[in-house]
């Protein structure tokens, strides 16, 4: 019980902090980005009410009132969801605009995350277990050859070739033009049509950290006593590496598998905007383009509050597979 | 003199016999080893061979560049010919040229950035290791909190709100968000290294904290510093290119990532242009190929079951 207590201390202090810094960095920066985020706000041709003008105002700086009276209206904001109005969307409040785009994130990259660190494994784990040999090097060289891709170069190569040269993929976006998104078969098939690129160079490039993570772990693994003893007592050697070595070596890959997760929303930026996908990371940088510093601001706390979440969901639970851990 | 204990390290205890040796020569000696150790490993063999291929293009790149970089007196948009190995840009400036100039902004910002990250990263996990309790906590505390913080998206939010949109801002955002891996790797060394019998020894006899930090601590980290050193240059090259590419960097300066942005931002790969993205795209992952292959060398270093048989 106190681990999970001290756990939840934590959590709420990194919560609590990462929350502050949100705050904090807007009113750090050089210049002003409330007169930033105004004159656009007024290029924009719409009408400045003044609620607009408070919302942005509370996110990012008052220039009249104290720094604390900011603070407890950015918090109670947070608290009621009110993130004001973005700009780069006309008539879409901030968190409508993060509500429509969240899912298409989270399918694409969460789909993602999951393929790469099963096949990730898998392949670590042979590799490890018949290392020196040329599917070692092979699954090692390659995928330490893709990782050292920018996601987006990959995935500007993938369009170039399978999308504009040989037309077997969509150039741009996450559904047909026109279509609109509701749950019927033929839409999710599009939809799955047009996540095909951007999966596979999200799949291709993080492929690495889990063959190497789990080669590396099983070399050392096999290397245990009790590998040997195994060993000794003539147990089949498929027996031992998949019973003994691959489970045992397994842990510290599933602790990385929930930070990944963890990292979800904010995982894919670039990715997203080349291929045109509508989700957060297209989002974001719609709002960087536009100093849309509402709407950035929200979805900063968005990707940091989703990977603090994560990751506490991710101790707990590896408080309840390992006693061990309860401990210290 | 240090009392040389039996436990140390072979780089601590070379550094600590050959006291009588002057300090250049004997890290000039360090140096030597280190490299001979990562040659004889095949894949960072590969690696530091690239890295040094950069090197010299990025040292004499005046003379091996055809023409000037930044002149514009080019026909716009050619694909490779005799004249421009490998086209112009929409300013008609040669790309060639440009790659070859532009390695040094790659080599300053990946090398930059990734001696920051990790003098930071030695900086905080040494204190938070060695002082435990409430400067630990709070070290801890603000690693963890900087681990958590989406790496990417934060950079692009800092540059956003910058708006400065200079190689060395680049360096800098890199830099001071790149330490946090490497500070949680040194800090639990330098608590482990802390209770060695080593160290209580040199505290016994007498030693100032700084000399202990320095002279016994430090140079059992050194692998721990070049691993941290390689990956957070590697990260750094890539998240570079990424910033560079969404415009982020300074457009109008010589860099591989520019090349990228202006690529993209004239279609280049619609207009058949596509050297001019898959150019420079596999400069940036030769680069970070060699800084990922050279970490291999070192991870066998310091782990033996790793090394190749």
């Amino acid at each position: 019980m106190r681990y999970f207590l001290r756990k939840l201390a934590m959590f709420a202090l990194t919560l609590w902090a990462a929350v502050t810094l949100n705050f904090i960095i807007p009113r750090l920066m050089p210049g002003s980005p409330v007169q930033a985020a105004l004159s656009r706000l007024a290029g924009t041709g719409q009408t400045v009410t003044e609620a607009m003008k408070r919302a942005v105002e509370i996110q990012l700086g008052l220039p009249h009132t104290s720094l604390w009276a900011q603070y407890g209206d950015y918090l109670i904001g947070i608290m009621h969801l009110r993130f004001g109005m973005t700009y780069s969307i006309t008539d879409v409040s901030v968190t409508r605009a993060i509500l429509a785009a969240a899912p298409w994130t989270i399918v694409l990259v969460g789909t993602s995350t999951v393929i790469a660190f099963v096949i990730g494994t898998l392949l670590g784990v042979y590799a490890g277990w018949r290392r020196q040999t040329k599917v070692d090097s092979a699954v090692t060289i390659g995928s330490t050859f893709f990782s050292a891709f920018p996601p987006f170069f990959l995935g500007l190569l993938l369009l170039y070739f399978l999308g504009f040269k040989y037309h077997m993929f969509p150039l741009t976006g996450g559904y047909t033009p026109g279509a609109v998104p509701h749950l019927t078969l033929s839409f999710l098939g599009d939809a799955v049509y047009h996540s095909i690129l951007p999966a596979v160079t999200l799949v291709v490039t993080s492929l690495a950290g889990w063959v190497l993570g789990m080669r590396n772990n099983m070399i050392n693994t096999l290397g245990e006593d009790y590998v040997l003893f195994a060993e000794a007592n003539g147990l089949r050697d498929r027996t031992i590496a998949l019973l003994y070595v691959a489970r045992n070596a397994l842990l510290p890959n599933v602790t990385g598998f929930g930070l990944a997760l963890g990292a979800v929303i904010g995982g894919s930026v670039l990715v997203e905007s080349i291929f045109g996908y509508p989700g957060i990371g297209s989002l974001l940088l719609l709002a960087v383009n536009n100093r849309d510093y509402p709407l950035m601001q929200a979805i900063f706390l968005l990707i940091t509050v989703s990977m603090l979440v994560t990751i506490f969901v991710v101790d707990l639970l590896y408080g309840l597979l390992d006693p061990r851990v309860r401990g210290t | 003199m240090a009392i040389v204990p039996p436990t140390m390290s072979p780089q601590g205890a070379s550094m600590t016999d050959s006291g009588a040796v002057r300090p250049s020569a004997r890290s000039l000696h360090f140096v030597a080893r280190a490299l001979g150790a990562l040659w004889s490993n095949r894949k960072s063999r590969v690696g530091l061979a690239i890295l040094a291929f950069f090197i010299l293009v990025a040292i004499f790149a005046p003379w091996l560049a055809p023409h000037s970089p930044t002149a514009t007196n080019f026909r716009p948009y050619q694909n490779p010919n005799s004249v421009n190995w490998l086209g112009t840009t929409g300013n008609g400036q040669d790309v060639l040229s440009q790659m070859i100039y532009g390695t040094r902004v790659s080599l300053l910002v990946g090398l930059g950035a990734g001696l920051l990250a990790t003098f930071l990263a030695l900086l905080i996990g040494l204190i938070a290791g060695f002082r435990p309790g409430v400067v630990d906590d709070v070290l801890s505390f603000t690693t963890n909190l900087a681990l958590v913080l989406p790496g990417l998206p934060l950079m692009i939010v800092i540059a956003a709100y910058l708006r400065s949109n200079s190689t060395w801002m680049i360096l800098l955002v890199i830099g001071f968000t790149g330490w946090a891996t490497g500070a949680r790797v040194m800090r639990s060394q330098t608590a482990t290294l802390r209770t060695r019998d080593f160290v209580t020894a040199a505290t016994f006899s007498g030693e100032r904290l700084f000399r202990i930090v320095f002279r016994e601590i430090l140079p059992n980290m050194v692998s721990l510093a070049a691993a941290s050193f390689f990956g957070a240059a590697t990260a750094a090259v890539i998240a570079a290119a990424s910033l560079e590419f969404l415009g982020m960097g300074n457009p109008n300066s010589v860099s591989w990532g520019s090349i990228l942005y202006w690529a993209e931002n004239d279609n280049a790969l619609l207009t058949g242009q596509w050297v001019l993205v898959l150019v420079p795209g596999m400069a940036i992952v030769m680069l970070a190929l060699s800084f990922i292959l050279i970490n291999f060398g070192i991870d066998a270093l310091s782990n033996p079951r790793l090394r190749e048989r």
